[in-house]
């Protein structure tokens, strides 16, 4: 399987481009300390820089603060709300969705009303309301964003669930009396785990856009530099400064595209039959 | 009649309990925020004022049990009462009624936007699959789907006002232009373009790829063929027989993103200055007022769930194959 997964993969120029260029801002995360030894907070030089001036490429904001330096520092924020509050969004959802479908009958029934509650709910003024009330830190963020995103998640592994249920060998699991939860952890969630990992990595971009999204209401942490908090910060002052808010905007925008391709690529090498069947060929 | 009747009396039942637990859940934030649940509502504006916090615990009787707590708050939101902005010395409901219309022009004006770009483009798309229109429009919208609302909205002032001096950049209207009849609704038209584009572009993205699929799926189906072998024109079978199945996923999908129009809108109303409950949730936000902003959550759900049941009617009504039960 996974040779001829590779191989799709690496036929979807898409994906390899964005593979590539997540690559490069996961490694902006893990260097930004060595790339931009001072703290993105610190103020190098005067304000108002516009790029390309001597000492900061991406030019200063209002505060003489690096923008480059706020740019390299922002993606720890933004893969670690990312990754975080998905995983967070993952467990909540997959459990969920999994015991309506293995069940059925009314736990299915009360779970899925449940999560209709929450589809129902205008997700980002919920996110919004939570982290202002919760206060703002790295927590209620991740907190907040898993609470907003796990309903289409749950939906997705319920109906996964719902048809491996009673399939042959998870009738034959059920009687050669394994126990439940042995049949839910290790028969059926492997089998459908791959739909599973293209919403989940698909999830991760929306969590990116929502944290930037916050941050930019001023509902970021207010210790971490990040992407939407810098555009944010200098939106009032756009029409003299255009530079402090466009590169930031870039950054998110790459990110969640590459996260997007690479979900869109690993669809497509891990359900090639879905795959073809989307574009008719 | 009588049918579409039943149905609406259905989903607007379905519609009250799920508004319920949407009550319940914002009397859940109230209480599970740390500290006292009324100095929380009090928030920023009533933290120095005793006399305030004095009244808010009488009036959601914080001395008596949790369960009566919750009654009175639940019989308070259905009976239209949302609190008191002591920030604004105004009732909550007032504040957000006053500032309705302008959200629903913005959401709506966006939502038909997106919904009939991306069917256009979507079909479009299909119809040229594997050519340059094709990739033209599936890199377009695999773009939109990237970019952050807001900074789409200020990089479209950035060009659209500061560069070329085009379209307003902020506001509903211009502030005492005076202009009356036909030249307000232009001025006041002039003034969506940017927060209509910056809003729908997004899910105009969504729907170009689900339709784009989705007629892929079907445009090879036996009922299809059939249209085709009995001489239909092909334009006649795009219209009537695949668009009209392929768009039942996209009009379903697109009830389910009603709430993420809603909530994009505060961000497109903060950037945009359009004086709407977006806006007014961002500056309850700054002032900690958390009266005003629950308020807004409880109202925004409401909008939703209007959303849904209609795009359930318009569901029922492009659909082939059943009618309205």
């Amino acid at each position: 399987m996974s040779r001829d997964f590779w191989r799709a993969f690496a036929n979807n120029y898409g994906a390899v481009i964005g593979l590539a260029l997540l690559l490069a801002v996961v490694l902006m995360a893990a260097f930004a300390d060595v790339i931009y030894p001072r703290s993105p907070w610190s103020m190098v030089t005067t304000p108002f820089q516009p790029p390309l001036s001597d000492d900061v490429l991406l030019g200063s904001d209002t505060l003489g603060r690096d923008i480059a330096a706020g740019i390299v520092h922002g993606s720890r924020v933004s893969l670690l709300i990312g990754l975080t509050s998905s995983a967070v969004a993952l467990f909540i959802g997959v459990t969920l969705g999994a015991l309506a479908g293995y069940f059925g009958g009314w736990v299915d029934d009360a779970i899925m009303r449940f999560t209709e509650l929450f589809q129902t709910i205008p997700n980002f003024v919920l996110a919004v309301v939570l982290v202002a009330i919760f206060t703002p830190s790295i927590g209620s963020l991740v907190a907040a964003i898993a609470i907003v995103s796990w309903p289409p998640l749950a939906r997705l592994a319920r109906g996964e669930f719902l048809s491996l249920r009673s399939r042959e060998f998870v009738l034959a699991a059920v009687t050669t009396g394994q126990s439940t939860t042995r049949i839910i952890l290790r028969e059926i969630l492997p089998n459908s785990l791959s739909p599973i990992i293209v919403a989940a990595s698909l999830t991760v971009a929306t969590a990116i856009l929502l944290e930037s999204a916050l941050s930019f209401l001023g509902l970021g942490d207010p210790n971490m530099m990040s992407w939407g908090y810098m555009i944010g910060a200098s939106r009032t002052v756009i029409r003299q400064a255009w530079w402090m808010s466009f590169f930031p905007g870039i950054a998110i925008l790459i990110t969640v595209l590459a996260i997007n391709l690479v979900g869109e690529g690993l669809n497509d090498a891990l359900n090639p039959k879905l795959a073809r069947k989307g574009r008719g060929r | 009649m009588a049918k579409i009747g039943l149905f609406l009396a259905r989903r607007l039942v379905k519609a009250a309990i799920i508004l319920f637990f949407i009550v319940l859940i914002n009397f859940a934030l109230i209480r599970a925020a740390p500290g006292d649940p009324a100095s929380v509502m009090a928030g920023e504006a009533g933290a120095s004022d005793e006399r305030y916090v004095e009244l808010l615990r009488q009036r959601f009787g914080l001395d008596e049990p949790l369960h009566t707590q919750m009654f009175i708050y639940v019989t308070s939101v259905f009976q239209g009462d949302l609190g008191y902005s002591y920030r604004q010395g105004r009732n909550v409901s007032a504040l957000i009624l006053e500032r309705l219309p302008a959200t629903l022009l913005l959401t709506v004006t966006a939502f038909v936007f997106a919904l009939a770009m991306g069917v256009l483009l979507g079909t479009l798309a299909a119809m040229k699959v594997g050519r340059w229109a094709d990739t033209a429009i599936t890199t377009l919208a695999l773009i939109s789907y990237a970019t952050p609302l807001f900074w789409l909205g200020l990089m479209l002032i950035l060009l659209f006002s500061v560069q070329l001096g085009w379209l307003p950049s902020f506001g509903f209207e211009s502030v005492g232009a005076g202009f009356t009849g036909i030249d307000r609704m232009l001025d006041v038209a002039a003034h969506m373009v940017l927060p209509v584009l910056t809003l729908g572009l997004f899910y105009m993205a969504v729907y170009t790829r689900l339709t784009r699929s989705s007629i892929l799926e079907i445009h090879d189906m036996d009922f299809v063929k059939t249209a085709r072998s009995k001489g239909v024109t092909e334009g006649k079978v795009m219209v009537f027989h695949v668009l009209r199945n392929a768009i039942l996923p996209v009009i379903t999908f697109a009830g389910f993103q009603a709430g993420h129009l809603i909530g994009g809108s505060i961000l497109v109303e903060t950037v945009f200055a359009w004086p709407g409950i977006g806006r007014l949730a961002f500056n309850a936000l700054l002032q900690r007022d958390y009266q005003v902003l629950l308020g807004v959550f409880v109202v925004t759900s409401i909008l939703v769930l209007l959303f849904n049941i209609i795009t359930d009617l318009l569901y029922t009504i492009v659909d082939p194959r059943i009618e309205v039960e």
